[in-house]
């Protein structure tokens, strides 16, 4: 049984594609900070950053809804940020009152919370092009270079590793419980009460957690066993050549223009 | 941090007296679990050098706690030795170079992103310069029939697949013995045929546990057959199958022959 729900690799050989992991990574994360250091409604700003990802987004042969569709995934997120449209001091738009408290909405709220909203969605399209065009490996060995903790790349690792055998571990239980759901006639009585079912989903994570926790000795037995001691090596295949330097020259470029427009526009 | 290797003088030295050691000898091991059950009472058997043993008996009748102590992931009470060297701490990381060990579940076996990372995982902590760890990786892969797949990743592989590729994580190691726990269990019938296929052409010391007794009959000359913890027969494959009444004491079966 394959689960690729979270394989977000999309198989291609454009130029993105083809760049070395650690330009990529460097960029999106620049990309992201620059989004958030741009100013509350630098509108033109958030319509070039945008523009930049379109242009990459093509450059990676992706169609046009592709980052579109799936960046909306983080709106849910965004919404954390909805207080400031109520808090922050600005030229009152409307205002509700109960008794003796009043909400109002402040222009200067509006648009920060709008541009939140931009920003948020303009560095999750980033990150989701960095997915769709590095193999996870690849994205692994770039922050193995960016000298990210080996601790916390091991760990990321694993949980990329096995987290298509947990969830299929979890399907397993899932049709285990499926199959023995019967019901005798067709009158909606079934299934026990909501409280019953409740305890058997409890168990069935309980359940998962044990055999997780049982794999992971079993895990560690196997890595001792090829002689693993305490430290995790790996190899590195990248080397930069001379497209990657130029690219990451571009982007530093486009990235520090952005800014610019941003301040003066 | 690399690890120093001794020569491989220090493996193929002969003993005071002059013999060549055998590659796997264990004297009167006896091993309990923490919980008080005891798995293990007093074994005893030698591998020599290019034997292929199979590893038979009921479950629970310690088989698995056996291949456990034959890298020094468990310790009991006794003596083990591996091409001469006793497994002892100071040893440990020699000795785990030396026996391939691979696990029933190969999703236990295989926990890095990629098939290359996974093969090159042994190596690299023997402590091997990165040309040599690339040589060996592919032709780990190659002997086991599965080049041209290092940069896939695990997850996305057959089970067949998945054993072939367990099996290349031990040989890129260049191990003195290969101890395979249940290799044939859960595969269908193509691939339980290429991997017999496999087994038969390593020239490799091995020692197998299983259930299936076909696969005993076919590749193994020698079977030890374990119970509750004891060896109760270690001998010729062709003798032991022919005891019914033996094998039926221990929960085992005579293979059906004649379907094929």
């Amino acid at each position: 049984m394959h689960v690729s729900t979270f394989d977000r690799y999309q198989q291609g050989t454009s130029l993105i594609h083809r760049l070395d992991p650690r330009v990529k990574v460097v960029l999106t994360l620049l990309f992201i900070v620059s989004n958030v250091l741009l100013l509350d409604g630098a509108w033109i700003a958030f319509g070039a950053a945008w523009l930049v990802l379109l242009v990459s987004n093509r450059a990676a042969h992706f169609s046009f809804g592709y980052l579109f569709k799936r960046s909306f995934i983080a709106l849910p997120f965004a919404l954390a940020a909805i207080t400031v449209i109520f808090v922050q001091p600005g030229t009152p738009l409307a205002s509700w009152s109960w008794g003796s408290r009043t909400i109002t909405i402040s222009d200067a709220g509006v648009i920060r919370f709008a541009s939140i909203v931009i920003r948020s969605w303009l560095s999750v399209q980033a990150a989701i092009l960095l997915t769709a065009t590095t193999q996870f490996p690849d994205l692994m060995h770039a922050l193995r270079h960016l000298r990210v903790p080996a601790i916390l790349i091991a760990i990321i690792s694993f949980m990329y590793r096995y987290l298509f055998v947990l969830v299929d571990e979890a399907m397993r239980l899932l049709r285990a419980r499926e199959a023995r759901s019967a019901r005798l006639v067709a009158d909606g009585k079934h299934g026990g009460t909501v409280f019953w079912r409740a305890r058997v989903t409890g168990s069935m994570v309980g359940q998962l957690f044990v055999r997780s926790f049982e794999r992971s000795d079993k895990v560690y037995n196997a890595m001792l066993a090829r002689g693993y001691r305490g430290q995790l090596l790996t190899m590195n295949p990248h080397v930069m050549q001379q497209p990657d330097w130029l690219f990451l020259a571009l982007g530093f470029g486009l990235i520090a223009a952005l800014q610019v427009i941003g301040r003066l526009l | 941090m690399p690890i120093v290797h001794e020569s491989d003088l220090l493996s193929q030295r002969p003993s005071a007296n002059g013999r060549i050691q055998p590659t796997l000898e264990v004297s009167s091991l006896s091993f309990a679990y923490p919980d008080g059950h005891e798995a293990l009472h007093g074994v005893n058997f030698v591998i020599g050098a290019g034997e292929k043993v199979a590893l038979v008996g009921p479950n629970g009748a310690g088989k698995s706690t056996l291949m456990l102590h034959l890298n020094g992931l468990l310790h009991g009470h006794g003596a083990l030795a591996v091409a001469g060297l006793p497994i002892v701490k100071e040893n440990l990381p020699l000795i785990r170079s030396k026996v391939g060990m691979v696990f029933q579940n190969p999703d236990d076996q295989l926990f890095s992103p990629t098939v290359f990372d996974d093969v090159a995982f042994g190596p690299l902590h023997m402590g091997y310069p990165e040309a040599e760890v690339r040589q060996r990786v592919s032709r780990a892969l190659a002997q086991v029939d599965m080049a041209n797949f290092e940069e896939r990743l695990s997850h996305h592989l057959s089970i067949g697949q998945k054993k072939r590729v367990a099996i290349a994580t031990v040989l890129s190691m260049d191990p003195e013995i290969l101890v395979l726990d249940e290799p044939s269990a859960g595969l269908d019938p193509r691939a339980r045929r290429s991997l017999i296929n496999l087994l038969r052409d390593l020239p490799l010391t091995m020692l197998v546990s299983t259930h299936d007794m076909l696969l005993v009959q076919e590749l193994f000359p020698r079977m030890i057959v374990m119970d509750e913890g004891r060896v109760v027969a270690d001998g010729e494959t062709a003798v032991l199958l022919q005891d019914v009444t033996f094998l039926e004491a221990h929960g085992l079966e005579m293979p059906v022959v004649g379907n094929r």
